[in-house]
C-alpha cells in the first residue's frame, strides 16, 4: 500500500464519516472534504498524529452560498493533505489555526480581507492586504464583487 | 511598554527598505523590544484579474507577480494547469524549464549577495557580484530574449528550444560564474569583516524556524533540511543529482553561506541538464478549455517554497488562482529575528530573508479617483499628462525640448 493510501486509511479508520470524502489525486496529493463541525478534530489529528507539520497555504473560495477553505498541509517528504471545509456566507465562522501554525496569521487575514471570512480566535493585529481605509463589506475575491462597486472617494477619504 | 520605551515607524517609504512595507518598532534605547509588520502596499489584485482572463493570458500576468522569480511563478502556475488537464509534458520541455529555473536562481542569489554587501557597507561586493550577475543575465537574454520575464513557459511545454550553440555559451558562462562564485565563497567564509558583521545577527534557531514556518535559504540556514526540488520533485529535478545545502549558524552569516553554496549546486544542475537533455518535441497541444478540477503546485523559488492552487471549471478561464509567495512565509520570522537586537541591524536582517513584497502582495486596476471610471492611459497620453503636471508645478522643459529637437515637441 502506498503511503498516500495508508494516510487515507488512517483517516477513515479514525473518522468514519470521511469514508467517501478522501481522494488521492496523484502521488503526494490527497484531497479531503471535511464537515465544518468536525474540522477542528480532523485538523488536530492530521497535524499532531499524522505529522503534517508544514502549513503550505490556506486557499479561500467563493462557492456561491458558502465560502470554501482549503488548508494545504504537508509532510516533510512532500505529501500534501488538502483539507477542504466550508461555511455559510456571513453566518458561520472558521476557527483560527494560528495555535498550530503562527504563520497562519497572514493567511487568515487574507481570508478576512478578500473573502469576508469570519475567523474565530484570530489575534488582534494589522489587516492584510487591503488598505486601512478600505470600505466595509467589500470583499474583492467574492464572485459578485467587481471594481465598479468600489467607492474610490471613500477609500481616499479614509486613507 | 515601559514609560521610557518609544516607538519608531519605519516605512512604507524609507531609505533602509527596497520595497514598500511598514514596520512599527518599539525601542528600549537602541534595542528593539517588539515589532509589528504592515504589508499590502504592493497588492495589485492579480488573483482576481486571473479569473477574468484566459489561462494563456494568465501565464503572462502570473509571470509579473515578481520581477525576479518570474519563471518560478509561471512554472508553478502552469504545473497546476497541466496536472488538471492531464497533459504529458515532453521531457525536453521539463529539462528546459529546469535550466531556466536554475539560471534564475543564480541571478537571484548573486543579486542578493550584492544587496547584502550594500546593507553592511561593503559596496565593493555589490559592484563585483552585480558585474558577474550580468554574465547570467546575458545568457537568459540569449535563450529567452529577455533579462527578466522570460516567457519560456506555455501550457504543455516551453516556447523556445535550446540549440547546440546556445549550450556551448551556457557552459562557458557557467565556468566563469563558478570560478567567480568560488571567490565569493572564500570571501564569505574567510573575510573577517563579513564574518564579524553577520555572525549572531538575526538569530533564528531551528525550532523557531520550524514553528514559525520559515522557508527556503532562511530556513535552511537554521538547519531545516527542506527543499521542494528534492522533497516534492517537479520538472526534471527527480532525475538530477544535487545536494540540499543547510547550515547551522542560524544567523545572517549562515544565510549568506547557504546562498553562495547553493550557487555551486545550481551550476552542477545546469551542467547535468545540458548533458542529459533528451531530444524530442518541446510542447504538446493543450486544450483552450481546461476540464473542471483542482491542483496544488509547489516550487522551490530562490526565496523558498512557492505555492499555487488552481481550480478549473471547464471553461477557458480559471475559477480560482491562489498564490502563496515565499516572502509571506518568511516575513513573519523577521519580528522574531529582530527582537532584542540593535536598530542598526534592521536593514541587513530584513535583507537576509531576501524579501520580495511585490510577490507577497500580488495584484490592480487604474481608476480615476474623482470619477471612479476606469482609465487606461496610453503612453503619449501619460507623457503629456506628466509634462502638464510639471508645468503646473512651475517646471517647464518645452524650450529645452525645442532647442534639442526632442521628437514630439
Amino acid at each position: 500500500m502506498s503511503e498516500e493510501d495508508n494516510i487515507k486509511q488512517q483517516l477513515t479508520e479514525k473518522f468514519a464519516f470521511l469514508s467517501e470524502k478522501i481522494t488521492v489525486k496523484r502521488a503526494r496529493r490527497i484531497f479531503a472534504d471535511i464537515p465544518l463541525a468536525n474540522f477542528p478534530e480532523v485538523f488536530d489529528y492530521a497535524v499532531k498524529q499524522l505529522k503534517f507539520s508544514i502549513l503550505a497555504a490556506i486557499t479561500g473560495l467563493d462557492e456561491g452560498a458558502t465560502l470554501g477553505f482549503i488548508y494545504h498541509i504537508a509532510r516533510e517528504n512532500g505529501i500534501v493533505l488538502n483539507l477542504h471545509t466550508s461555511t455559510v456566507k456571513d453566518k458561520q465562522a472558521i476557527k483560527t489555526v494560528t495555535g498550530y501554525f503562527p504563520a497562519a496569521d497572514a493567511y487568515e487575514r487574507e481570508l478576512v480581507d478578500l473573502f469576508g471570512a469570519q475567523v474565530e480566535g484570530l489575534p488582534q493585529g494589522n489587516r492584510y492586504p487591503l488598505p486601512d481605509g478600505w470600505p466595509a463589506n467589500q470583499f474583492p475575491l467574492r464572485k459578485d464583487w467587481n471594481v465598479e462597486m468600489l467607492d474610490k472617494k471613500e477609500v481616499n477619504k479614509n486613507a | 511598554m515601559h514609560s521610557h520605551d518609544f516607538q519608531i515607524p519605519i516605512g512604507p517609504q524609507h531609505p533602509a527598505l527596497k520595497e514598500p512595507e511598514s514596520f512599527l518598532l518599539t525601542m528600549h534605547g537602541e534595542k528593539i523590544t517588539s515589532m509589528t509588520v504592515r504589508l499590502g502596499y504592493n497588492h495589485r489584485g492579480i488573483e482576481k484579474a486571473c479569473e477574468a482572463q484566459s489561462y494563456i493570458q494568465d501565464i503572462y500576468l502570473i509571470e509579473r507577480v515578481c520581477g525576479i522569480c518570474s519563471h518560478s511563478h509561471a512554472t508553478c502556475f502552469i504545473q497546476a494547469i497541466e496536472e488538471i488537464a492531464g497533459l504529458a509534458v515532453p521531457k525536453r520541455a521539463l529539462y528546459i524549464r529546469t535550466l531556466i529555473a536554475e539560471l534564475e536562481r543564480v541571478h537571484s542569489h548573486l543579486l542578493w549577495l550584492g544587496v547584502a554587501g550594500h546593507e553592511i557597507g561593503f559596496d565593493t561586493l555589490l559592484m563585483y557580484t552585480w558585474r558577474d550577475r550580468e554574465v547570467v543575465m546575458d545568457i537568459l537574454a540569449l535563450l529567452t530574449g529577455n533579462r527578466v520575464n522570460y516567457s519560456m513557459n506555455t501550457i504543455g511545454g516551453v516556447r523556445r528550444d535550446i540549440t547546440a550553440e546556445q549550450k556551448q555559451e551556457i557552459l562557458k558562462a557557467t565556468d566563469t560564474l563558478e570560478e567567480r562564485t568560488k571567490y565569493y565563497i572564500q570571501i564569505a567564509t574567510e573575510e573577517t569583516t563579513i564574518i564579524k558583521r553577520l555572525s549572531g545577527v538575526g538569530m533564528l534557531l531551528y525550532d523557531d524556524a520550524v514553528n514559525l514556518g520559515a522557508v527556503g535559504p532562511t530556513a535552511r540556514a537554521s538547519g531545516v533540511d527542506r527543499d521542494i526540488r528534492r522533497d516534492d520533485p517537479y520538472a526534471a529535478y527527480g532525475e538530477l543529482k544535487f545536494n540540499v545545502i543547510t547550515d547551522k549558524h542560524c544567523d545572517v552569516y549562515g544565510r549568506a553561506v547557504v546562498r553562495v553554496l547553493e550557487l555551486m549546486e545550481s551550476y552542477k544542475i545546469i551542467r547535468q541538464v545540458l548533458a542529459d537533455m533528451p531530444e524530442g518535441p518541446i510542447t504538446v497541444k493543450a486544450p483552450r478549455k481546461i476540464p473542471a478540477g483542482e491542483a496544488l503546485s509547489r516550487y522551490e523559488a530562490p526565496r523558498g517554497e512557492d505555492v499555487h492552487y488552481v481550480k478549473a471549471n471547464g471553461t477557458d478561464r480559471p475559477e480560482r488562482v491562489k498564490v502563496r509567495a515565499p516572502t509571506l512565509a518568511n516575513v513573519q520570522v523577521v519580528a522574531h529575528m529582530l527582537k532584542d537586537r540593535y536598530l542598526a541591524d534592521m536593514p541587513i536582517v530584513i535583507a537576509a530573508i531576501d524579501p520580495c513584497f511585490s510577490c507577497t502582495d500580488r495584484l490592480t486596476s487604474l481608476r480615476d479617483s474623482d470619477s471612479g471610471s476606469k482609465n487606461y492611459m496610453t503612453w503619449p497620453a501619460l507623457r503629456s499628462y506628466s509634462i502638464e503636471w510639471h508645468r503646473k508645478q512651475g517646471i517647464d522643459f518645452s524650450d529645452l525640448n525645442k532647442k534639442f529637437k526632442v521628437p514630439g515637441n
